[in-house]
């Protein structure tokens, strides 16, 4: 039998087998086709973070803008324009006159990157230019504090923009300063690991996805750089909906948190599995999906590999009362978006 | 005058070259997987695996036997030491190597799949034995384009792969099948020729080298006082008379078997398949002791195969059995107890292992006899005699066929390189890809697939065979079982996770490459690569 015949033989018995070696856990799988690919498998992916930006070893942020806006693009055919707040992801991207960005894409201040999309979307309509979508961008400290009033009038009037917020848990740009998504027991510059209860205060900060939920808009989800494939399905179910929408995507900060430039993913990834950063999406107010934990994992796991929660490990002098406190926050998001359901192996598509 | 920022020209960062921070830089590389590493007869597996993987058995096949001419058989017989070695045990169970290997030989007996071989080179190279390592040899020299005679004793080859292995464990038209293609290759073999002087023959025949495989044929014998009346045999003589005599040896109904290896439960399973009502192991040691394999007990035990442990055979009078009851000393060694018991038996059969015949090579000089009767070789296969090499049983190693057909592949290409006059250089050993490189999180859970087996009557009363195959679905599920360990299966996940767009993707087939103008060296494709073919290393200044 001749070799050629030999393959077209195999493309058949491809498809009566629903398993493959790693499903949709890996970026690519060549045993799949290529559509069940992600987007950053391809190789014409847009690339719209491009290379010789000045984000450190191992950044989140560099890595789900790239996944998110790379997604979006492919959604949309390349039409969008980006409104990006001050922040990390600003700076480092762009330091006048050089940028890494390969889309259009405006920065104006720290606070007003939803005000500035709404005018944009305002814009395009009223030049009748309906294919151009608009991405807004920053921070958790953009979103979550000083941008929060422009954010919430955005929802409120229902604009149709995509906001994305890259949450690293602190403000990463000015040195590690504490935000309202910063966690409990976080050292962070303004929360040193200094007096009994060092770090970040419990009972503090606000969860933005639910409070974008409470606006009723179409579309809320929240992802992880450690869940590419979940990722960017959300960006483009994301892109499809008219109005505003808001996605959540938790980015890890070698830096901010004393962590190894080569873990970024694997410490989002126990984020994950521990329960402390559930995956879902909810339309109009209600929660509609949630990814289950695969392996699950006590939240030590996860806060044990990073410095700023270093002071909870200490050497005989272990704070298991906060830890505690930490595993109950888990359990309740396990409880609240039913993460222990048994998971649905993914690569069965 | 216009402010100065809006003077500038936008630039793109890409000419902002972020390379230059980098203390540490990935590479590439091919690690070993640990089941190529245990394979005896240097398998690349995962490579194989790889084509199976893609539903492309013929490539897959095609790997295999680069170094390995009987996948049918091996799927079959051989111990499998590359899934004891799997890295994918650590996750559930270890990919069924075997299983899959025996299904792309199956699938190549069907199909009537070939291999290429050399142009000729004009040498001649004599073969003694038809056994794995000496059809192995000829297999691998037959490529390499030389002319090859095999002489054989026996009436039929394969050696102990017929006079051994029982059918159930291995039909013979699998195994005629598997010799069938070598010899189409034009490789010759006579049968019922046995080799006395070996000198002479070459001399003869024109022979430019030699490989001698003759295996370990002669029974070891026990010291038991026994009368006249006790009917007592030997293994090898009772398994080669299933394949060579009109009639199975008769052995009565009760039948107990001296022994603790795979030859004693291949006994002891043909026992009861001639319609023993009992079959007995006597061993001296304990199951843990045993050599014999568990897989294999576990099977003969299902089948009514009953064991006495620590027991050694006294004396026999008639059909009466004494046997001593042993213990263990603080050193794992059995020691007689003094208490004794009696087993009522028809038949004894001596499983004690075997012995090389070595009396023929006694005459050659320059080959050396080690001493315990097995024949020194260098690092080449070659005995003490220029141009004469041996392999396979009869030199110092493990007795399986996995290492028989290494030696034999072994030994061509040394042969190869004598005729042809330069060293044959073995390519350097990758470092060996541990679990600790890979990284598990990316591999869908999966269950090792089960191969069927034959209903327990059929297996009690006939000699078909006791395992199935795999079909192709379940073999191509086995085949995605493979974690690739240390060899890039194009998942794309360093291209993926790169937070610089420093992963070059060359496209199906041609792997990555690291565009070092702008890795910084973080090191997160080397975290992610499921795989672990990616290392950092220290950059030099
Ligand atoms: C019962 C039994 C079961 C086994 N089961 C397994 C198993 O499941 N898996 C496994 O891996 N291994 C198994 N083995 C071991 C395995 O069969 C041997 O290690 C292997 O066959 C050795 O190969 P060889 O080529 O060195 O010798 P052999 O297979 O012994 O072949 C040697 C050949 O040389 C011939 N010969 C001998 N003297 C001469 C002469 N002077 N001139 C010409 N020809 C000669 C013999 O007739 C024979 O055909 C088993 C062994 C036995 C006895
Ligand atoms: C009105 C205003 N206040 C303060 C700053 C200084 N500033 C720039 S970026 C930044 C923090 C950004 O934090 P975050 O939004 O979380 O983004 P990150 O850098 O962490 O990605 C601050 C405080 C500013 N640019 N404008
Ligand atoms: S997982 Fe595959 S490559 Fe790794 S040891 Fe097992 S068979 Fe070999
Ligand atoms: S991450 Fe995937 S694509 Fe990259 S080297 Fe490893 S196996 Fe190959
Ligand atoms: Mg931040």
């Amino acid at each position: 039998m001749t070799k050629a015949k030999t393959k077209s033989k195999a493309k058949t018995a491809l498809q009566k087998v629903k398993f493959y070696q790693t499903g949709t856990l890996t970026v690519g799988n060549r045993l799949m086709d290529e559509d069940a690919r992600s987007v950053q498998a391809s190789m014409d992916r847009s690339n719209a973070l491009t290379s010789g930006h000045r984000a450190c070893q191992g950044c989140g942020e560099a890595l789900g803008a790239r996944y998110a806006i790379d997604a979006a693009m492919r959604a949309v055919n390349n039409r969008i324009v980006a409104v990006n707040a001050t922040g990390c992801l600003e700076v480092f991207t762009t330091p006048y006159p050089e940028t890494a960005w390969s889309i259009p894409w405006i920065h104006s201040l720290f606070g007003n990157a939803a005000a500035v999309a709404t005018g944009v979307a305002a814009a395009n309509r009223v030049k009748g230019r309906k294919d151009v979508k608009v991405i807004a961008q920053g921070g958790d400290g953009g979103t979550t504090d000083i941008g929060f009033g422009c954010l919430s009038g955005m929802f409120e009037r229902n604009d149709d923009v995509l906001y994305i917020c890259y949450d690293n848990e602190a403000y990463m740009n000015t040195g590690v300063q504490r935000s309202s998504a910063t966690p409990p027991t976080a050292r962070t510059a303004t929360t040193p690991s200094v007096g009994d209860k060092p770090g970040n205060v419990f009972g503090t900060g606000k969860n933005l996805p639910l409070i974008a939920m409470a606006h009723n808009i179409p579309y809320v989800a929240t992802a992880s750089v450690s869940d590419l494939h979940d990722l960017e399905t959300k960006v483009t179910r994301a892109m499809d909906i008219k109005g505003s929408r808001y996605i959540h995507i938790f980015v890890p900060c070698p830096l901010g948190w004393g962590t190894a430039a080569h873990d970024t993913i694997r410490i989002a990834r126990l984020a994950m599995e521990s329960g402390l950063f559930p995956l879902f999406e909810a339309e109009h107010g209600e929660v509609n999906s949630s990814s289950p934990i695969r392996r699950q994992v006590p939240v030590e796991d996860y806060l044990r590999p990073q410095r700023r929660f270093a002071h909870l490990f200490k050497k005989g002098h272990e704070d298991t009362e906060s830890i505690a406190r930490l595993q109950a926050m888990a359990d309740a998001n396990i409880k609240r978006f039913n993460l222990l359901r048994k998971h649905n192996q993914r690569d069965e598509l | 005058m216009k402010p100065f920022a809006i003077t500038l020209d936008v630039g793109t960062s890409l000419a902002n070259h972020t390379g230059s921070w980098r203390n540490e830089r990935p590479v590439y590389l091919d690690r070993l997987p640990p089941c190529n590493a245990a394979c005896p007869a240097g398998e690349n597996i995962q490579a194989w695996l790889y084509h199976a993987e893609e539903g492309d058995y013929h490539a897959a096949w095609q790997e295999i036997m680069q170094h390995n001419p009987m996948p049918a058989i091996m799927g079959r017989v051989c111990y499998h030491a590359c899934e004891g070695a799997c890295n994918r045990g650590k996750v559930d169970e270890a990919v069924g190597i075997h299983a899959v290997e025996r299904f792309l030989g199956d699938e190549a007996q069907k199909k009537g799949w070939t291999v290429d071989c050399a142009s000729p080179s004009g040498k001649n190279v004599l073969v003694i034995g038809a056994g794995p390592s000496g059809l192995s040899a000829a297999y691998h020299l037959a490529r390499l384009g030389h002319a090859v005679t095999i002489h054989e004793a026996g009436p039929f080859s394969g050696g102990m792969m017929r006079f051994g292995i029982p059918k159930y464990r291995l039909p013979r038209e699998v195994l005629d099948a598997e010799v069938q293609r070598i010899l189409d290759m034009g490789v010759t073999l006579k049968v019922d020729s046995k080799v006395d002087d070996i000198q002479a023959l070459m001399k003869d025949g024109g022979f430019d080298a030699c490989f001698v495989a003759v295996g370990a044929h002669l029974a070891k014998r026990a010291n038991i006082p026994a009368g006249d009346a006790s009917h007592i045999l030997d293994a090898v003589s009772m398994l080669r008379g299933m394949e060579t005599e009109a009639e199975p040896p008769l052995l009565g109904r009760r039948v107990v078997v001296y022994g603790g290896g795979n030859t004693a439960v291949d006994v002891a399973r043909t026992a009861k398949r001639l319609g023993a009502s009992e079959a007995l192991i006597v061993y001296r040691r304990t199951r843990e002791q045993m050599p014999a394999h568990d897989f294999e007990m576990e099977e003969a035990e299902e089948e009514g195969v009953l064991v006495h442990w620590l027991r050694t055979i006294k004396q026999i009078e008639d059909t009466t059995f004494t046997v001593e009851k042993m213990a263990l000393n603080d050193d794992g060694w059995p020691e007689p107890t003094g208490e004794f018991e009696t087993i009522e038996a028809d038949t004894l059969v001596l499983a004690l292992g075997q012995d090389v015949d070595t009396s023929f090579l006694e005459k050659v000089p320059g080959v050396n006899i080690a001493k315990d009767g097995v024949v020194d070789v260098d690092e080449t296969m070659m005995t003490g005699c220029d141009g004469i090499f041996a392999g396979g049983d009869m030199v110092p190693a493990e007795r399986t066929v996995t290492v028989a057909v290494g030696h034999g592949k072994k030994a061509a290409r040394n042969i190869d390189a004598y005729l042809r006059r330069f060293r044959y250089k073995p390519p350097p050993k990758h470092e060996v890809a541990e679990f600790e490189n890979l990284n598990s999180w990316y591999y869908t859970d999966a269950d090792q697939r089960v191969q069927p087996a034959l209903d327990l009557i059929r297996r009690q009363t006939t000699f078909q065979e006791v395992l199935g195959g795999l079909d192709e679905t379940n073999a191509l599920f086995e085949a995605r079982r493979c974690l690739s360990c240390g060899n890039c299966f194009e998942c794309d996940n360093c291209y993926g996770v790169c937070p610089d767009n420093a992963v070059i993707k060359l496209g199906p087939g041609k792997r990555f490459e690291f565009n070092y103008d702008y890795c910084k060296g973080c090191g997160m494709c080397v975290a992610e690569c499921p795989c672990g073919a990616i290392k950092m290393v220290p950059e030099e200044n």
